[in-house]
């Protein structure tokens, strides 16, 4: 759908702020999430988990805890079938380990039971014989000769021949001539970066209440960025029809990605159809680190040639990703986005994916960017500390922009790259001096945003009141923003819309809660929704003056003749259309279906100033400041919510956060106390900066905003660690040791 | 095991239940009061979700045994709002957009509510150390420190 450009439009109440429509029960201790569901004659159930990195399951003997008193169901690998298609088994072996334990954590067995301790001491009586095989968590190991193998035969057909049987993706963009751009440089920086895998950290552990009627319907009810996708992928695994299985998602306690995927959905399934029971499923905040999550770990290399004027001539990329131990696509993602920002006559990045014994990736904002925009970030950083150049003016210089062929083929339209590359120079943050000691940082970010599979339906009530009926979760806002376009679209107050999130039986199939996609697509749809309301609402007031539908039209909330030929009538509003519509044609809705593109890319610029301990190698971040496109902010409050906290993530991925394994393929920091997350001690205000230039994709020129912010802050703060203790650093996190070592290496 | 029957006080009423020795007060309030808004986030005390009141002092209900209840007053988030409407911090949440997912927001309010009555004019800083044992994943906690100072405001004003 085109952006409205046509239209001088003064928006009403698009861009205002008013309170949440779910804020109340969300203060108040009553709105619903996954673990807050419960049902008669509910039994919770346990799962039995691999203490192992990677094991052949000799044999399970269920027996003892079967025959304990108040277990009722246990099931193994054996309960589940596999579904032909690849991805969905891969699924179905992540949520219940089969002949092999891949990792740390993957799941062999669970027991339901009429209360959690019994269910928790049925674990025990499980007798698991694992015979443990080597393993290997390292990236850059999983691809040599002769690494152990994580699985076999799962290399896609690019994965040229001689590679280690780990590797399964291998991709390759970019254009031009490589070796002339770097014979045209002054200068040629080459370096290689490694990032730890992080978890999206979401304080709601995944949960869940399944039930199982003996005809074969099911209802479920969990947390999760996608009820279609779960009843989607449930059924498959349940050899069930969609229309059996009604899945509702509850309120999210977030996501960022991690909840677009099922971990112990099917497990509830299948245990309630074995039991005849309704079973519940809660994580553990140990099971949520070994088991769900996190991003990929990953190795880079980098070379960029510049003039001494800060042109860069060429760009290369080596990304070697690994996804845990399943096939995952998340580096084609890093080798299209790794030089999206720069407008490049030479850019080539080649990617691969190795397997590894850790958890099967999962979507954490912008899954693969910001690993592979940290990478060359960072060297473009060096290169301006090398040719003494202003960072932004550096990025500004080479910024893509309308029309750049970019570096992953498409040619870009209207982007916010530059906009928001001078709205940071303008800004008094990169005025202000800096004491002795600190530094700052800067980089750029981009997020490519998706639109998708999306379905709305807006209900007219006879009071002059509309329903909106969406199927996206609303992780963060949302049901505040589609409730604003409604009413614009409309002309009727804000508070006159009732967003609600149906489930799977009420409306027809929504992509998940992903790609920053909710705002645009949802909205879009709503948009058109209520234009196809408008239309059937023109159409009963023609029908009650007596005039052609044509000669009605929409404005400010009400039917108007269209012109002094229409005829003379006095204007009918949405309230008065309503309240006759039982006698001019029945009920009056509106809906769109759509399968939307157009979600127009999205691109950052942060500033971080900071210091770092010398005694100490700890980093402080000082002032932080956040400049996005958002095409249009239709709810500038949680578009800067999303930049803020967006930001935040990537500052804990840069200096804290990371997978810790020990020799025995173990992870050694499962909770929150050792995989430490910012703490509100830890931060500064996060100033957000909103650009708007429209996306010409949507008719209100929204562009998604939720991914972009995680990206740019590992560069930015490593940029600026590197400034502040003057040696490059390679290695993420920059936990306060690694920073020590690298200060008494210098 | 045998069960523990315990007489205890949330939010002004008189409630009795039976619990395990084992059983935490989280979980006592979740599963047998129907009090659910109290979250379990971690089970270690490591992020808050389950903050709520004992006698007054700051606890994360998962590190307390639902025995311990005994003859206490306990104070949850669904205490927090009156018959006259939302406390001032929910208000202030709610108006500072404080809250994305909300998943944490009843253990900071019942956190901040904890810093207010103690100190009714914090400086940024002291919110931020205060709030630091409340981990909130979605906000990056610029919002929710505006959000308690504008309650801490309107409370001193009142």
């Amino acid at each position: 759908m085109a952006f409205d450009s046509h239209e001088k439009r003064v928006f009403k109440q698009v861009g205002t702020r008013p309170p949440r429509p779910d804020g109340v029960d969300k203060v108040t201790g009553r709105a619903q999430y996954g673990a807050d569901v419960t049902a008669p004659g509910m039994l919770t159930a346990r799962i039995l988990r691999s203490p192992h990195a990677h094991a052949r399951i000799v044999s399970i003997d269920t027996s003892e805890a079967e025959a304990m008193a108040g277990v009722k169901g246990v099931v193994t690998g054996r309960d589940f079938a596999l579904p032909e298609d690849a991805g969905l088994a891969d699924i179905a072996v992540n949520v219940m380990a089969r002949d092999k334990a891949l990792y740390d954590g993957h799941a062999v067995a669970a027991v339901a039971a009429v209360s959690p301790a019994i269910a928790k001491a049925a674990l025990k009586a499980i007798k698991v014989q694992y015979e443990v095989l080597p393993h290997v968590t390292d990236v850059d190991a999983a691809m040599q000769p002769g690494a152990p193998v994580v699985l076999e035969g799962r290399a896609l057909e690019s994965v040229p021949a001689g590679m280690s049987v780990n590797v399964t993706h291998a991709s390759e963009f970019g254009h031009g001539d490589l070796a002339a751009g770097f014979a045209k440089a002054d200068r040629i920086v080459e370096r290689s970066f490694k990032t730890a895998a992080t978890h999206q950290g979401y304080i709601e552990p995944h949960a869940c209440l399944a039930s199982v009627t003996v005809d074969g319907k099911a209802d479920l009810w969990c947390c999760t960025q996608g009820q279609f996708m779960v009843r989607t992928v449930c059924a498959a695994l349940m050899g069930m029809e969609a229309s059996q299985l009604r899945v509702t998602a509850s309120e999210i306690g977030g996501g960022f990605g991690g909840k677009t995927t099922v971990f112990i959905e099917p497990v509830a399934l299948v245990l309630a159809r074995k039991t005849g029971r309704p079973v519940k499923i809660t994580m553990t905040r140990d099971e949520v680190f070994r088991a769900t999550g996190p991003t990929v770990s990953t190795s880079i290399d980098v070379k960029i040639g510049m003039t001494k004027d800060g042109r860069i001539t060429a760009g290369e990329a080596r990304l070697r990703y690994s996804g845990g131990a399943f096939p995952c696509g998340t580096v084609d993602m890093g080798a299209m986005a790794a030089f999206a920002a720069y407008d490049l006559e030479a850019v080539r990045t080649q990617g691969w994916n190795a397997l590894t014994n850790r958890p099967k990736e999962a979507a954490y904002r912008a899954p693969g960017a910001p690993q592979a925009i940290y990478a060359v970030e960072s060297v473009v950083d060096e290169l301006c500390q090398i040719l003494k150049l202003d960072p932004l003016d550096v990025r500004i210089r080479n910024a893509a922009k309308k029309g750049t062929k970019s570096s992953y083929g498409p040619v870009f339209d209207d982007i916010g790259l530059l906009a928001t590359l001078e709205a940071a120079k303008a800004h008094p943050h990169y005025k202000a001096p800096l004491k002795p000691g600190q530094a700052r940082g800067v980089s750029c970010g981009f997020w490519f945003n998706f639109g998708g599979n999306t379905c709305v339906s807006l209900n007219v009530n006879t009071d002059g009141t509309v329903g909106v009926t969406e199927g996206n979760p609303d992780i963060g806002g949302s049901r505040a923003s589609i409730s604003l376009m409604a009413a614009e679209e409309l002309g009727i107050p804000y508070d006159k819309v009732r967003t609600i999130v149906a489930d799977t039986a009420s409306l027809g199939y929504n992509d998940v809660t992903d790609g920053s996609r909710v705002t645009f697509s949802v909205g879009l749809a709503t948009i058109a929704a209520a234009r196809d309301a408008k239309t059937k609402m023109c159409a009963r007031a023609a029908k009650i003056w007596g005039i052609d539908e044509e000669a009605v039209e929409w404005k400010d909330g009400a039917a108007w003749p269209a012109g002094p030929n229409a005829g003379q009538f006095p204007p009918m509003s949405l309230a008065e259309i309503a309240a006759v519509s039982f006698q001019t044609g029945g009920p009056i809705a509106g809906h769109h279906e759509v399968n939307a593109d157009g979600a127009g890319v999205s691109f950052g610029v942060h500033l971080c100033d900071l210091e770092v301990d010398p005694e100490t190698g700890k980093t402080t971040i000082l002032r932080y400041s956040v400049f996005q496109d958002a095409g249009k902010a239709v709810h500038p409050d949680y578009v800067e919510g999303q930049m803020q906290g967006g930001a935040v993530q990537g500052i804990g991925w840069a200096l804290n956060e990371e997978y810790i394994y020990g020799r025995d393929g173990r992870m050694q920091n499962p909770g929150f106390l050792d995989y430490r997350v910012p703490v509100a001690s830890d931060l500064p205000m996060i100033e957000a900066v909103i650009l708007e230039i429209p996306n010409p994709g949507h008719p209100y020129g929204v562009r998604g905003v939720g991914e972009t912010p995680i990206v740019p802050p590992l560069a930015a703060i490593s940029n600026g660690v590197s400034r502040a203790v003057g040696v490059r650093m390679q290695e993420l996190p920059l936990s306060p040791p690694r920073v020590l070592k690298a200060i008494k290496a210098a | 095991m045998s069960s523990i029957s315990v007489s205890t006080t949330v939010n002004g009423d008189p409630v009795d239940f039976v619990c395990t020795p084992d059983e935490s007060l989280l979980d006592a309030l979740r599963n047998r009061m129907g009090l659910t808004g109290a979250k379990e986030g971690c089970g270690t005390g490591d992020c808050g979700a389950c903050s709520v009141t004992l006698n007054g002092r700051l606890v994360c209900s998962c590190l307390v045994l639902a025995a311990e209840a005994e003859g206490a007053e306990i104070a949850t988030v669904e205490g927090m709002a009156g018959p006259e409407g939302l406390h001032p911090l929910q208000r202030a949440f709610i108006d500072h957009a404080a809250l994305q997912c909300g998943v944490c927001t009843p253990g900071i309010l019942v956190a901040a509510k904890a810093l207010l009555e103690r100190n009714p004019d914090p400086s940024d800083e002291e919110v931020r150390y205060w709030l630091a044992g409340n981990l909130c994943r979605c906000t990056g906690y610029d919002k929710i420190v505006r959000a308690v100072q504008a309650a801490a405001a309107e409370m001193r004003s009142a």
